[in-house]
C-alpha cells in the first residue's frame, strides 16, 4: 500500500485495523465452538464461552471438615484446620462470609466471630482455621460463603467420551472410520481415470477433441441433484444397492469433470519440446504418459486430490442418498452430526466435540497443503 | 467383510484395473490388432494412433456419460412420468402440481434472495480483503485465516453458527453470542446507532451503489452511443430494471428501519424469525465463500500491471480512485467468474438449510425442497421436476462457461 498512500500513515493504520477486525470476525465462530468442546456441560450452559477465557467469578457455598472427626485440642481450645477447596482447584477468594445474607462480610485473612468464643478465619487460597470451646465444635462443619475467582478450566473429557468410550452409542469413532473409508477410494480412483483422459485431451490429436473439452466444461457445472434419482435407480437395479461401492462410484463420477479439467489444463501447459523429443526417440504414448507427463503433473494431481478429499469428507448429500440405508448401520460424520443436532439440540458439549472431530482432519489438510489448494482454485474456476 | 478392507481392495482394483486396462489395451492395439509388420507397417501405426486416444478416453467418457450426462435426460424423463402409475407418461402434471404448492414458491423466493445476497456480499467482502491484505506484512496470515472456513463442511459450519444463534430463556445467562449482544441494547443511544443508523447507512449505501452502476450501464444506451448488439442492450436494460427495483426496495426499507419497534431485553430465537432467518442462514455460506472469492481476486489484483497503478498515482489519483477506476475495471472478468462460481454453489445449497432449519419457518430452498420430495414424500416425479428447475437456473451459466472455454482455446 505504501506507494499508493504515500505519507498518509493514518490510512495505513486504518488498513491494519480493518484487516485485524475482519480476521477476528472470521475466526470468532470457529474459536467459539473449539473452546466449547473443551468445557463441561455445566460450564457451557452456565456462561458464554467468551467468559471462560478469562477468570470466572463464582459464588460458592463450602463447608469446613467434620469437627467430630478432625478437631484437635490446642491450648484448651478445639481447632479444625484445612482447606475449603478440593485439591487442584486454584481459586482465589476475594470476599467471604458466614451467613447467606452477608456473603461479602469479610476479606481474606479477617477473623469472623461466631459468638460464644467460636471464630473462623479464611485466607485467599481457601485455608481456614476454625476454633472454639469444646461444646461449640461438634455437629456439622461450619458453612462458609465465598466469592472466588477461578482460572480458566478446560477438560478433554468430551473428546474422551465421543471418541474412545466404547459404550457411547453416539460416539464418533464408527462414523469417523466410515468417512475415512468413503473418502480415500473416492479420492484416488477418479485421479487414475482422469489422468489418462486428460493426457489424451491435452496431447493427442483426434477429431472431436475440442467438442469433448467443451462437454467436460459443461458437465463441470451440472448440479448433482439431477443425478440422484436416476443413479439410485441404476444402483438398485444392477444390485449394487446402497453401500460403500455405490458411494465410491458416485463420487468418482461427480469428481471426474473437475479432475479432467484441472489435469488437462496443467498438462497442456507443459513444454511441447519434452514430449516431442520423447516421440522422436521412439517413446510410445503410454511411455510418454507414465514416464514424463505423470511425474511432471504432480502439483495438479495434488491440487485435485485435496479438492476431492475435502469435498468427499465434507459431503452430506451423496452419502445420504447412496450410502446410508434404512438400517442406519453405516453413517458418515456429517450425517451423524445432523442426527445429533436433532436429538441433542441443546447439548453443546456433545455437538461441539462431534463437529470438531469432523472438522479437525480437513483443517489439518488445509493448513499443510494450502498452496496446492490455492493453485487448484485458481486453475479450476473457469475463466 | 470389514469396510476398511473392502476399501483397500477397491483402491487396488480401481487403480490397478485402470492401469492394467490402459497397459493391456495399448499392448493389444499395437501387437495384435494393428501390428507394425513389414508389408503395411506405416498404415498400421497410423491406424493404431487413430484409435489410441479413444482407448485413453473410454473409461472417463463412460463414467461421465453414465454418472452425469445420462441422469440429466433420465431426470427429465422421470419428471414427466408418475411413479405410482408404474412410470406412465403424465406430461406436465408434475410441474403443474409443483407450481400449485406454496412450499415451492417459498423455495423459489428464498433461492432468489440467496442468489442476490450471497454472491454479492461474498464477492464484495472477498474483494475488500484481497485489496486490504495486498501490501501489508501479515497479509498472508490474515488471508489464510479468512480462507480457513473453506475447509469446514457445511454441516460443521451449521453447528458453529447454531451456537452463535443459540437462545436461552429470559433471565438465564445467554450462551449464544448474538443474543448476548442483543441483550446489551436497551433503546438508548447505542441502540439507535447500531440498530437504526448503521442499517440505514448500509441500505442507503447499497441503493447508491446500485443506482450508480445502473447509471453507468444505461448511459451509453440512453445517449444513443451504443456499440453492442440489441440483445446485449436488452439484457442490460433488464438487469438495470432489476437494479432500480432493488434500489427502491432498499430506500423503502431505510424508512422502515426507523419505524420498526424493537423488543429490547427479550432473547430472540433467530432461526424462527420469518424472512430474517434466511439472512441468518446466508451468513453461514457468506462466511465460507468469502475466502474463495478473496483467493481468486487476490491473485487477479497481483496480476494487474504495476505501470497502470503508478501512472494513476502520478496523475494525482487518490487510493479510492485507484481502486475503483484502475484496479476494479481491470479485474472485472475475474469478478464475474467469482460471482458465477458462487452463484452455482448457492443454487445447489442444501446442507446448511437441511442441518439448521430443514426448511421450517419459511426457509425452504430448492435443493432441500427436492430432497424432501424425493426421500420423505417419495414423490420422484415432483422431485425430478424440482431438479429440472435447478438445472434450468444453472443452464445460462453452463452455456456461458462453454462459450468462454471455446473462445479461450482458439
Amino acid at each position: 500500500m505504501e506507494n499508493i498512500v504515500g505519507g498518509k500513515s493514518a490510512l495505513v493504520w486504518a488498513v491494519h485495523l480493518s484487516v485485524g477486525l475482519l480476521v477476528v470476525l472470521w475466526l470468532f465462530p470457529t474459536v467459539g465452538l473449539f473452546v466449547s468442546s473443551f468445557r463441561t456441560a455445566d460450564q457451557i450452559s452456565s456462561s458464554g464461552w467468551w467468559s471462560s477465557l478469562g477468570e470466572v467469578q463464582q459464588n460458592l457455598v463450602l463447608r469446613a471438615a467434620d469437627p467430630d472427626e478432625f478437631r484437635v485440642e490446642r491450648d484448651g481450645r478445639y481447632v479444625v484446620e484445612g482447606t475449603l477447596f478440593e485439591e487442584g482447584v486454584a481459586a482465589k477468594i476475594t470476599v467471604w462470609g458466614t451467613s447467606s445474607r452477608r456473603i461479602d462480610e469479610f476479606k481474606p485473612g479477617d477473623v469472623a466471630d461466631l459468638k460464644k468464643g467460636e471464630t473462623i478465619t479464611v485466607d485467599a487460597v481457601g485455608n481456614y482455621l476454625w476454633s472454639g470451646p469444646e461444646e461449640r465444635m461438634k455437629g456439622r462443619g461450619q458453612r462458609v460463603f465465598v466469592t472466588a475467582q477461578t482460572p480458566p478450566d478446560f477438560t478433554l473429557a468430551n473428546y474422551d467420551n465421543m471418541l474412545f468410550e466404547e459404550d457411547n452409542l453416539e460416539g464418533m469413532s464408527n462414523a469417523f472410520f466410515s468417512t475415512l473409508t468413503v473418502t480415500i477410494p473416492a479420492t484416488i480412483i477418479p485421479i487414475a481415470i482422469a489422468a489418462f483422459a486428460a493426457y489424451a485431451l491435452a496431447w493427442m490429436e483426434f477429431p472431436g477433441r475440442s467438442l469433448l473439452i467443451a462437454a467436460v466444461v459443461g458437465l463441470l457445472v451440472v448440479p448433482l441433484q439431477l443425478a440422484l434419482i436416476p443413479l439410485l435407480k441404476l444402483h438398485l437395479g444392477i444390485g449394487i444397492g446402497k453401500g460403500y461401492l455405490g458411494v465410491w462410484l458416485a463420487h468418482t463420477g461427480f469428481g471426474l469433470p473437475l479432475a479432467i479439467y484441472l489435469l488437462r489444463n496443467y498438462m497442456a501447459s507443459l513444454p511441447r519440446d519434452i514430449i516431442e523429443n520423447a516421440r522422436v526417440d521412439g517413446a510410445t504414448d503410454f511411455q510418454i504418459f507414465t514416464r514424463i507427463i505423470l511425474p511432471l503433473s504432480y502439483p495438479a494431481l495434488a491440487s485435485f486430490a485435496i479438492f476431492q478429499f475435502l469435498w468427499t469428507w465434507n459431503d452430506l448429500l451423496v452419502a445420504k442418498v447412496f450410502l446410508i440405508d434404512a438400517t442406519g448401520e453405516t453413517t458418515v460424520m456429517t450425517n451423524h452430526i445432523v442426527e445429533l443436532l436433532g436429538t441433542r439440540g441443546g447439548n453443546w458439549e456433545i455437538l461441539a466435540t462431534a463437529a470438531f472431530v469432523s472438522i479437525a482432519v480437513p483443517l489439518l489438510v488445509f493448513f499443510l497443503m494450502q498452496r496446492y489448494l490455492v493453485r487448484g482454485l485458481l486453475a479450476g474456476s473457469v475463466k | 467383510m470389514h469396510p476398511a478392507l473392502q476399501g483397500l481392495i477397491t483402491i487396488i482394483l480401481g487403480v490397478g484395473g485402470c492401469l492394467g486396462y490402459f497397459y493391456l489395451a495399448n499392448q493389444i492395439l499395437d501387437k495384435v490388432i494393428f501390428p507394425p509388420r513389414l508389408d503395411d507397417a506405416g498404415r498400421n501405426i497410423n491406424r493404431a494412433n487413430m484409435v489410441r486416444p479413444w482407448l485413453f478416453l473410454f473409461p472417463a467418457i463412460f463414467a461421465l456419460g453414465l454418472y452425469l450426462a445420462y441422469p440429466v435426460f433420465e431426470t427429465l424423463r422421470l419428471s414427466l412420468t408418475d411413479r405410482l402409475q408404474d412410470g406412465a407418461f403424465v406430461g406436465l402434471a408434475n410441474y403443474q402440481q409443483m407450481f400449485g404448492e406454496d412450499k415451492f414458491w417459498e423455495a423459489m423466493r428464498n433461492n432468489m434472495l440467496w442468489l442476490i445476497v450471497v454472491p454479492a456480499v461474498s464477492t464484495a467482502f472477498g474483494l475488500l480483503v484481497a485489496q486490504l491484505t495486498d501490501r501489508i506484512a501479515w497479509g498472508n496470515i490474515a488471508k489464510s485465516l479468512i480462507f480457513m472456513p473453506m475447509a469446514i463442511s457445511f454441516v460443521g459450519a451449521s453447528v458453529i453458527f447454531k451456537l452463535i444463534y443459540d437462545a436461552r430463556p429470559v433471565g438465564r445467562e445467554q450462551i449464544g453470542v448474538l443474543n448476548a449482544v442483543w441483550l446489551q441494547f436497551e433503546g438508548g443511544v447505542g441502540s439507535f446507532l447500531f440498530l437504526r443508523l448503521l442499517p440505514a447507512i448500509i441500505l442507503l449505501g447499497f441503493a447508491l451503489v446500485v443506482a450508480y452502476t445502473v447509471w453507468l450501464v444505461l448511459r451509453p444506451i440512453l445517449t444513443g452511443r451504443r456499440r453492442s448488439g440489441w440483445w446485449l442492450s436488452a439484457l442490460q436494460t433488464a438487469l438495470s430494471a432489476l437494479g432500480i427495483y432493488l434500489a427502491i426496495l432498499a430506500v423503502i426499507n431505510t424508512v422502515q428501519v426507523f419505524r420498526i419497534e424493537h423488543v429490547y431485553g427479550q432473547p430472540q430465537t433467530w432461526l424462527t424469525l420469518p424472512f430474517w432467518n434466511n439472512f441468518f442462514l446466508m451468513v453461514v455460506l457468506i462466511w465460507i465463500q468469502t475466502g474463495f472469492a478473496m483467493v481468486i481476486l487476490s491473485a487477479a489484483l497481483r496480476g494487474i500491471p504495476e505501470e497502470t497503478v503508478e501512472a494513476a498515482i502520478l496523475d494525482g489519483a487518490n487510493p479510492f480512485q485507484v481502486f475503483f477506476r484502475i484496479k476494479v475495471p481491470q479485474i472485472m472478468g475475474t469478478i464475474v467468474v467469482v460471482w458465477t462460481t458462487i452463484t452455482l454453489t448457492v443454487l445447489k445449497v442444501f446442507d446448511i438449510v437441511f442441518a439448521m432449519t430443514n426448511g421450517q419457518w419459511q426457509t425452504q430452498v430448492l435443493a432441500n425442497y427436492m430432497f424432501d420430495k424425493l426421500f420423505r414424500a417419495n414423490d420422484w416425479g415432483t422431485g425430478s421436476a424440482a431438479a429440472i428447475i435447478i438445472m434450468l437456473l444453472v443452464t445460462p451459466i453452463l452455456v456461458w462457461n462453454i462459450v468462454n472455454a471455446r473462445r479461450e482455446m482458439r
